[in-house]
């Protein structure tokens, strides 16, 4: 071979593997998911793709390429992602809440399994993307009506308004989180005060947070400095990581058998397993130390997406 | 201080206003977030305040220029912007809460919030270029080439600005600590540049009719 230095030879080698690969890689895909619409938007393009019996939604983001959310086509009811599968930890402390909301609509799924759960409870969807809103409407069958409905807003904003309502929750559910860029007002001590605020006595706030960088640590502190103790709910995977806190602190988890009992029956057709959330619920003092010193994020320091490199 | 000195005080002064001025706007997102959202036509509120402030900018310093050419009302200028940066700091909270509670659609809310924080200083900082033209031109041949050299300066200002607030400043300091921290380099450069413009007397007067007596 002309090419000498064993070390450039080397590098050029693996570059051609890596070019294989990705080719293979692109080449696969392409084949088996098809982009079934694409919707434009402020922010990105929606793409909604299915792919066997799976139809997902996709930013176009040439770099990283990560569903945003999915359904089943046949079991629209299943969960494609375990997270939201660990939102529901909140049940295990109150199994009827009446008001719920949740910032990030996604594909809707979330919205739609708690519907179904609970046909008289109201529960307001909060969704920044006007264009987020019509995909999930037409492709992922979004239920709106008298109980459910969706507003696009910023979460922060709907927060703030309702504060000066007086409107309150049972139960606030933050979603609005995407695996490329991280609304930075939406982490910060003062937005989690505000949404304390606006919570029910003894309502509950479940967050789906990030893992495996800075920010766990500084979201936990956080929290912590808002909420009190609360419980931290990581998955097998221990991919995501789920808040669950209150309008007073957590301190111990205090379910009778029989509400166990009457939960497993409920949510298993959504496929999940209630024994499992129970395992996996850990306060968060006694399980995830983090240093004394952590910053807290607050409106003035809040570089969320610095810390999550 | 002989001419050269000077000459460099001038576009070091340029280069910090071209620095702040991209540093604050870039906070301005940050800043408005908490009342305001995220959404894409924040930061439309946000750059129509910032081009809208720095024409006008432009077009006063360009025309205070006609009328004084002096190191003592460049300084000045310079001072004021400082000042006006601190009700940012300070009051920023009370006057986007009041907006907020006003205003619900949040492109108005937010195109009056960066309005009332960020015009005036922005105004100032704008008449800085233009008026340092005219310190620094003695001869209408240069005239390009010292303007050229200015957009330079303070455009490599800025990019600096957005870079450094934006990877390292947000990490490392509250927002309110970097916006004081730009107030104070403007308030002290501009004292440092009116110490020397009143020691050194009217140099720059008697320069300025004496080319023109010509």
């Amino acid at each position: 071979m002309f090419i000498k230095n064993k070390k450039v030879k080397s590098h050029i080698l693996t570059l051609i593997r890596y070019l294989l690969i990705y080719y293979i890689a692109a080449s696969t895909t392409s084949l088996s998911a098809e982009v079934i619409h694409q919707e434009p938007s402020l922010y990105h393009t929606i793409l909604v793709e299915d792919e066997n019996d799976i139809r997902c939604i996709k930013f176009n983001v040439k770099a990283i390429n990560i569903n945003q959310s999915c359904m089943f086509k046949d079991q629209p009811n299943k969960f494609v992602f375990n997270y939201t599968k660990l939102l529901f930890s909140a049940l295990l402390l109150n199994d009827q809440p009446k008001d719920i909301l949740i910032i990030g609509l996604g594909g809707g799924s979330l919205s739609n399994a708690l519907h179904q759960l609970l046909p008289e409870t109201n529960i307001t969807n909060i969704e920044i993307d006007p264009a987020m809103i019509k995909v999930a409407r037409d492709h992922f069958n979004l239920i709106e009506n008298k109980k459910v409905k969706t507003i696009s807003q910023d979460g922060r904003l709907y927060i703030k308004r309702a504060r000066l309502k007086k409107q309150y929750f049972d139960w606030i559910i933050l979603d609005a989180f995407n695996g490329e860029y991280i609304p930075e007002h939406l982490l910060t001590k003062e937005f989690l005060s505000e949404a304390r605020d606006i919570l029910k006595p003894n309502g509950l706030l479940s967050s789906n947070t990030f893992i495996g960088s800075q920010l766990f640590l500084h979201e936990s502190a956080t929290y912590h400095s808002v909420f009190g103790d609360f419980f931290s709910i990581k998955n097998d995977l221990k991919q995501n990581r789920v808040i669950l806190a209150g309008k007073e602190p957590l301190t111990k988890l205090n379910v009778s058998e029989q509400r166990i009992n009457q939960l497993i029956k409920a949510l298993s057709p959504f496929g999940i397993d209630v024994s499992d959330l129970v395992k996996a619920m850990e306060l968060a003092t006694l399980n995830s130390h983090w240093p004394a010193d952590t910053r807290i994020l607050t409106d003035q320091y809040s570089p969320a997406n610095l810390l999550l490199n | 201080m002989n001419d050269l000195h000077r000459r460099i005080l001038i576009y070091i002064l340029c280069f910090c206003s071209g620095f702040s001025i991209m540093g604050i706007e870039l906070l301005g997102g940050r800043i408005l977030a908490p009342f305001f959202g995220s959404s894409i036509h924040i930061w439309g509120s946000i750059i129509t305040v910032f081009m809208v402030s720095l024409s006008i900018g432009y077009l006063l310093g360009g025309k205070l220029s006609v009328s004084t050419r002096s190191l003592k009302m460049f300084a000045f200028i310079y001072i004021f912007a400082g000042l006006w940066v601190l009700p940012i700091v300070f009051y920023s909270n009370s006057i986007m809460e009041l907006i907020f509670i006003n205003i619900e659609d949040t492109r108005y809310g937010s195109l009056l919030a960066s309005s009332c924080l960020f015009l005036i200083p922005t105004i100032i900082l704008g008449m800085i270029s233009p008026y340092s033209v005219r310190l620094l031109v003695d001869n209408h041949h240069e005239s390009g080439k010292i303007a050229g050299k200015l957009y330079f300066v303070s455009t490599l200002g800025s990019a600096l600005g957005t870079i450094i607030t934006s990877f390292y400043l947000v990490l490392l300091f509250d927002i309110n600590q970097i916006v004081l921290g730009f107030s104070l380099v403007l308030i002290s450069l501009g004292l440092i540049t009116m110490n020397i413009a009143v020691s050194k007397g009217t140099r720059i007067e008697n320069k300025v009719s004496h080319v023109y007596k010509k």
